[in-house]
């Protein structure tokens, strides 16, 4: 009985320190305000605000992706409140933002650390949506967070407008109604590398996989396969490694005298810059085998990736959603923006990330409303330009964008320590683009379920 | 009721229960008060007090205790995608795959004691998880984790009534368990475990398993084999932690291979020993503290800060809030690692005996006499 | 086929030499002390960080701004110029380029002091209480002390470049008579071995070979007795300790080549060298370095294709499975002494 006592007392102690914070803005969700009030979960005439959740890996294997993302999150929400240089709301067509929030409201945000795991990513989501009344949540930079994260908010109906993922799960096999992608997949992926990989390394190669261990590793490394075999390729093994392994030595070595003659690298991040400069360290650059030179390939990488892999990265191909050198009005005045407000020039997630934004805003005012069904239905079949992509659909029967697609290479003689890329190819549109139907999945409904809190 | 419980120990079991129940007004004034959290609350403090009936009674530190929580959680997916969508069978499934678990690692550790026990637990917890995150993968999916799906078989409920179109989620007989019912749901059992974790500590098995702690040599000696009662202890607590995993389940449909690794199971010996090891209420406030942590603190940015700070001055606030965010926000670690290590510095008995010294300081400043067995702790030791 | 057992064996020479490196450091606090330190995998965090803390000094750079030409987002152009080239010319080239085994320098001192001011600070007063809150405020210490190089060096992982004539791949294989490019091996894991190599036979030497060292081994047998000898036992504790820090920041600092350090690199290698230590025995300097390049070779062998096709999964857990049989079979590790740790 004492026990319950000392239990009161210390919780008053405690309550006290904890009013100054209250005061700041933590201010709680209290139990009263449920789902009865609102006809959706978090709704912006109920709560009084517009709060974007913003869910990103600050630590763990895609550290720095996510913090560059949550950068142009940022700078996003400036100029959706209309402050700064208003950076894509003068090029994006067509637009119904105003500069002036979002029907009229200023947007804030909130933030989450995924660590780069799924089961963190959706604690996170839970919290920013129950206790500080996210009204959408965007992000992760891990195709296996993005899709624990899109199927919690479908359950919670939540629009999540995901950050950069590239699996082809995300929009394929787990798709939902309330999830969107801008970003492109690994089948896009492998439609947009083949060619050139034929064009430059030739039709009669042998490849060895190493490949992430979750979802989008699988995907991609399927993808790839497929586009190199139907070139002609052989694909020699394909081997597993852990996410965030460190070192690669044990998995490298099988691959010099496996008989291949090109390494394909289906990792990204941190785990990308570890296996490509062993690999390099290996002196697999240097190397012959079945008299052709030894190549690496890695079918996705963006320039912080690059930069961290320094020297490695120099002419090895890959594929990229956007690169800030591009020449059209869209991609420069973002680029400007950016680096005006951040020292260096954004990176492929900050500029998907930033995109996604802005149109999640545009969706709403188009819709006239924050219900989610009206911005799904607004969102769906929606084209648009001037966001650095070219004219872009945005496809409702799986919620990817449809848009060209660069294949790059890392740069032989780099002008400064940004200027790590260089664009090969752009891929149109219509060449980078597939039938829905081949992944499968389905989207569920738009209905808002009566569960949030 | 008297003779079945004693008054004490009754009047401690109402004050937990009403301060459990009272939770989602106790907890507003904090912020914490929204239901994600207090399930965590909940479902951490089940896996706390299941570890303490281990560590806390036999002084067996197992470092793996997390992939008994894991397994729960895989445990109740399963069910939920094989057999119904309600919760009571998922839960149930999950406590038995958890305990047969504990059972086989428990048997092979148990054979240790002192830090090779600890080793042993380790190594078969980091095994779980490697397995899981890699071979293991058509049973976890991996690292995007394991989740329902509307193509699920769920024979039970399919035998019995149409299955409602839309993603299924967990319920019980039809009502849905996230949100506030999640709370009230995870309550129960975190009301029900500390009864059980009551009634063992009172028990002559109890007893025993003190005995065991302060002398394992001595029990031996006297003619007994205190392996059996171990193992118990063991397989009880896996069994807690698979329950406290499948509710994780039950209330955030999502099993992750993450919740098995060493840094999940180090995290419940930090709310063990941060709570109090060995007493009733120590380990559960152990929990409260560290989960408050990492959902509350960690979610401080500088405006927050700026805000909190806005009674200084323009160039102190600045300081300040640059050396308060190296505290809160991503670094709200570093305030937990320096809480723990102060905690195991002075305070040994966790927080449970700063309360009780406390509570003695202010007995004696208000002068009131009071015989002093009654400021013992309701404690296991 | 020999080639790839031969390459593995290398692989797990050198993972070996990194997991005996840290597990020695272990055992020598164990040893002397009695304490289960579980910060020594920051101990060699801190190292790797004083690699990086060197580096950043000799790439310190003076920055102007160009107003005439723009960067292409459109910010003034910023023009960087190292200052060691500034001051030491060519030779501040070559320090730069040989930052990483001249940080060595640095680190050993800073890791001394670590040490020593560790053991006085805090170990010190934990010699009597019960192993497990040992082990707590250590860990507790490393969630900090990790966290202070979190906040001050950021989450992400540093790279550190090798020396540019060490960057390449060694033709092992030549040099054994064989095909040119068929058994080739980074340089500077070939490095990373003889330095572990080097260092571990200087830690033995100098506990065998020096009276210093002949004290501390007799203070580990019986400390007792060398107390009531009239030697300062405690003094010569507190240096091994230093020591053994020394050792962790070295094998830190060597390591960053290879993976790019960032803050919780130590407790990432934590798990693993404890598994080391119980394997070669608790308090036997011999068994931890014996148990590291076992578990070393072993796990490399297991990541063989042609061994994960028999046993899908094995590198996975082949350290602890080796750990789990070991403790099973022989109670107190490969060469442990009896009734170590075991309350």
């Amino acid at each position: 009985m004492s026990i319950l006592k000392r239990g009161v007392s210390r919780r008053r102690v405690l309550r006290t320190g904890m009013a100054g914070i209250l005061a700041t803005g933590v201010s709680p969700m209290i139990i009263s305000k449920g789902a009865w009030a609102q006809d959706f979960c978090n709704n912006p005439d109920v709560t009084g605000k517009v709060v974007f959740g913003l869910n990103l890996p600050l630590s763990g294997t895609y550290a720095e992706e996510g913090a560059d993302q949550q950068k142009a999150y940022q700078l996003a929400i400036e100029h959706i409140n209309g402050e700064g240089d208003g950076g894509l709301l003068n090029v994006f067509q067509p637009s119904a933002l105003t500069g002036n929030g979002i029907l009229g409201k200023k947007v804030e945000f909130v933030t989450s650390d995924s660590q780069t795991l799924s089961d963190v990513a959706r604690a996170g989501a839970t919290r920013m949506i129950e206790r500080d009344g996210a009204i959408m949540i965007s992000g992760g930079s891990s195709s296996g967070e993005a899709i624990a994260v899109q199927s919690l908010c479908q359950e919670l109906g939540v629009i999540f407008m995901a950050g950069l993922t590239h699996s082809n799960d995300t929009t394929g096999k787990d798709k939902r109604r309330y999830g969107f992608r801008h970003f492109f997949n690994a089948y896009q992926s492998g439609i947009g590398i083949a060619p050139v990989l034929a064009q430059a390394y030739g039709t009669d190669r042998r490849a060895y996989h190493l490949t992430a261990d979750y979802t989008w590793g699988w995907t991609q490394e399927e993808s790839i396969r497929d586009a190199t075999e139907a070139l002609g390729w052989e694909t020699a093994e394909t081997v597993l490694t852990p996410l965030g392994a460190g070192d690669f030595s044990q998995f490298l070595t099988p691959v010099l005298n496996s008989g291949a003659d090109v390494l394909i690298l289906n990792h990204y991040g941190n785990d990308m810059v570890n296996s490509l400069t062993q690999a390099v360290q290996f002196g697999m650059r240097d190397r012959q085998a079945n008299g052709k030179n030894f190549e690496i390939v890695v079918p996705l990488f963006s320039e912080l990736m690059a930069k961290g892999a320094g020297d490695s990265i120099q002419g090895i191909f890959g594929t990229s959603n956007w690169h800030w050198n591009l020449q059209d009005e869209g991609s420069q005045a973002f680029t400007r923006s950016f680096g005006a407000a951040y020292g260096s020039p954004p990176s492929q997630a900050a500029h998907t990330a930033y995109v996604q934004a802005l149109l999640y805003a545009d969706a709403v005012e188009r819709a006239g409303t924050f219900y989610p069904p009206a911005v799904i239905e607004a969102l769906e079949d929606f084209e648009f330009d001037g966001m650095g992509n070219g004219p872009t659909l945005y496809r409702g029967s799986d919620h990817q964008c449809m848009k060209s697609v660069l294949v790059v290479r890392g740069n032989d003689n780099p002008s400064s320590e940004f200027d790590v890329l260089e664009v090969v190819q752009e891929i149109s549109r219509e060449d980078s683009s597939y039938d829905p139907a081949i992944f499968g999945g389905e989207l569920g409904s738009a209905e808002p379920v009566p569960q949030c809190a | 009721m008297t003779k079945f419980i004693s008054r004490k120990d009754l009047t401690l079991f109402i004050s937990f229960t009403a301060i459990v129940l009272a939770l989602p007004f106790l907890a507003a004034p904090f912020g914490a008060a929204y239901p994600d959290l207090l399930q965590r609350f909940m479902i951490f403090g089940i896996f706390a007090i299941g570890f303490n009936i281990l560590f806390g009674l036999t002084g067996y530190l197992s470092f793996g205790h997390a992939a008994f929580f894991g397994v729960g959680s895989y445990a109740a997916m399963w069910s939920f995608k094989l057999l119904s969508t309600n919760a009571i069978p998922a839960l149930i499934f999950a406590v038995i795959v958890a305990g047969i678990f504990a059972l086989v690692i428990g048997f092979v550790s148990l054979r240790r004691s002192g830090i090779y026990f600890s080793i042993l637990t380790l190594a078969f917890a980091q095994m779980s998880y490697n397995l899981a995150y890699s071979v293991l993968t058509p049973i976890t999916n991996g690292e995007t984790g394991l989740r329902m799906a509307l193509s699920d078989p769920r024979v039970l409920d399919r035998m019995f009534f149409e299955v409602p179109a839309g993603t299924p989620v967990p319920s019980l007989f039809g009502a849905t368990l996230s949100g506030w019912n999640g709370f009230f749901f995870s309550a129960v059992f975190l009301i029900a475990t500390f009864f059980l974790a009551m009634r063992i500590t009172n028990s002559p098995f109890g007893m025993m398993l003190k005995g065991i702690k302060s002398n394992q040599n001595r029990m031996n000696y006297t003619g007994f084999n205190t392996r059996p009662y171990t193992l118990t202890a063991f397989v009880i607590s896996g069994m807690l932690a698979g329950l406290a995993g499948a509710l994780l389940v039950v209330t955030d449909p999502l099993a992750g291979a993450e919740r098995m690794r060493w840094t999940a199971s180090g995290e419940v010996v930090l709310m063990t020993i941060l709570g109090g090891v060995g007493t009733l209420v120590g380990p559960v406030i152990g929990a409260w503290v560290i989960k408050y942590f990492e959902n509350i603190f960690s979610s401080f940015n500088n405006n927050i800060l700026y805000n909190f700070w806005s009674f200084l001055p323009e160039g102190m606030q600045s300081t300040v809030v640059y050396i308060s965010s190296k505290f809160v926000g991503e670094g709200w670690h570093l305030t937990l690692g320096l809480v723990f290590m102060l905690i195991v510095i002075f305070l040994p008995g966790g927080i449970m005996e700063g309360a009780r010294r406390i509570g003695a300081l202010l007995e004696r400043i208000s002068g009131r006499t009071r015989s002093r067995s009654e400021l013992k702790p309701t404690a296991a030791e | 086929m020999f080639e790839v057992i031969f390459l593995q064996f290398l692989n797990g020479l050198d993972k070996g030499s990194a997991y005996a490196l840290i597990a020695l450091g272990l055992t020598l606090v164990f040893g002397t002390l009695g304490v289960v330190n579980f910060a020594h995998g920051a101990l060699f965090m801190l190292g790797a960080f004083c690699a990086v803390l060197f580096r950043r000094i000799l790439t310190l750079e003076t920055v102007t701004i160009d107003p005439e030409k723009l960067s292409p987002w459109g910010q003034p152009l910023e023009i960087r110029e190292p200052l060691v080239q500034a001051w030491f010319g060519e030779f501040g080239a070559v320090l730069v380029n040989y930052s990483v085994p001249i940080s060595l320098l640095l680190a050993i001192p800073i890791m001394l002091v670590i040490g020593i001011s560790m053991e006085r600070g805090l170990i010190k007063h934990f010699y009597k209480r019960p192993h497990a809150e040992q082990i707590l405020v250590t860990f507790g210490l490393a969630i900090v002390l990790q966290e202070l190089i979190k906040a001050g060096f950021g989450p992400n992982p540093i790279p550190q470049p090798m020396p540019e004539n060490l960057r390449g791949a060694a033709d092992i294989g030549s040099w054994l008579g064989m095909q040119a490019n068929v058994i080739t091996y980074p340089w500077w894991r070939l490095v990373y071995f003889l330095f572990s190599a080097a260092v571990i036979g200087a830690v033995f030497c100098f506990l065998q070979f020096t009276t210093f060292g002949m004290v501390v081994r007799a203070g580990m047998a019986d400390r007792e007795t060398v107390g009531v000898l009239g030697i300062d036992i405690d003094r010569r504790f507190t240096i091994m300790f230093g020591i053994a820090a020394v050792v962790a920041g070295m094998a830190g600092v060597m390591y960053t080549p290879l993976l790019p350090p960032n803050y919780h690199i130590g407790m990432d290698f934590l798990v693993l060298s404890f598994v080391v230590v119980v394997v070669g025995g608790m308090g036997s300097l011999p068994g931890a370095v014996a148990a590291g390049f076992m578990l070393g070779i072993l796990q490399s062998f297991a990541s063989m294709t042609q061994v994960k096709a028999i046993f899908p999964g094995i590198d996975q857990i082949i350290i602890y499975l080796v750990a789990v049989v070991i403790l099973l079979v022989r109670p107190r590790g490969l060469l442990g002494r009896r009734g170590v740790m075991e309350a």
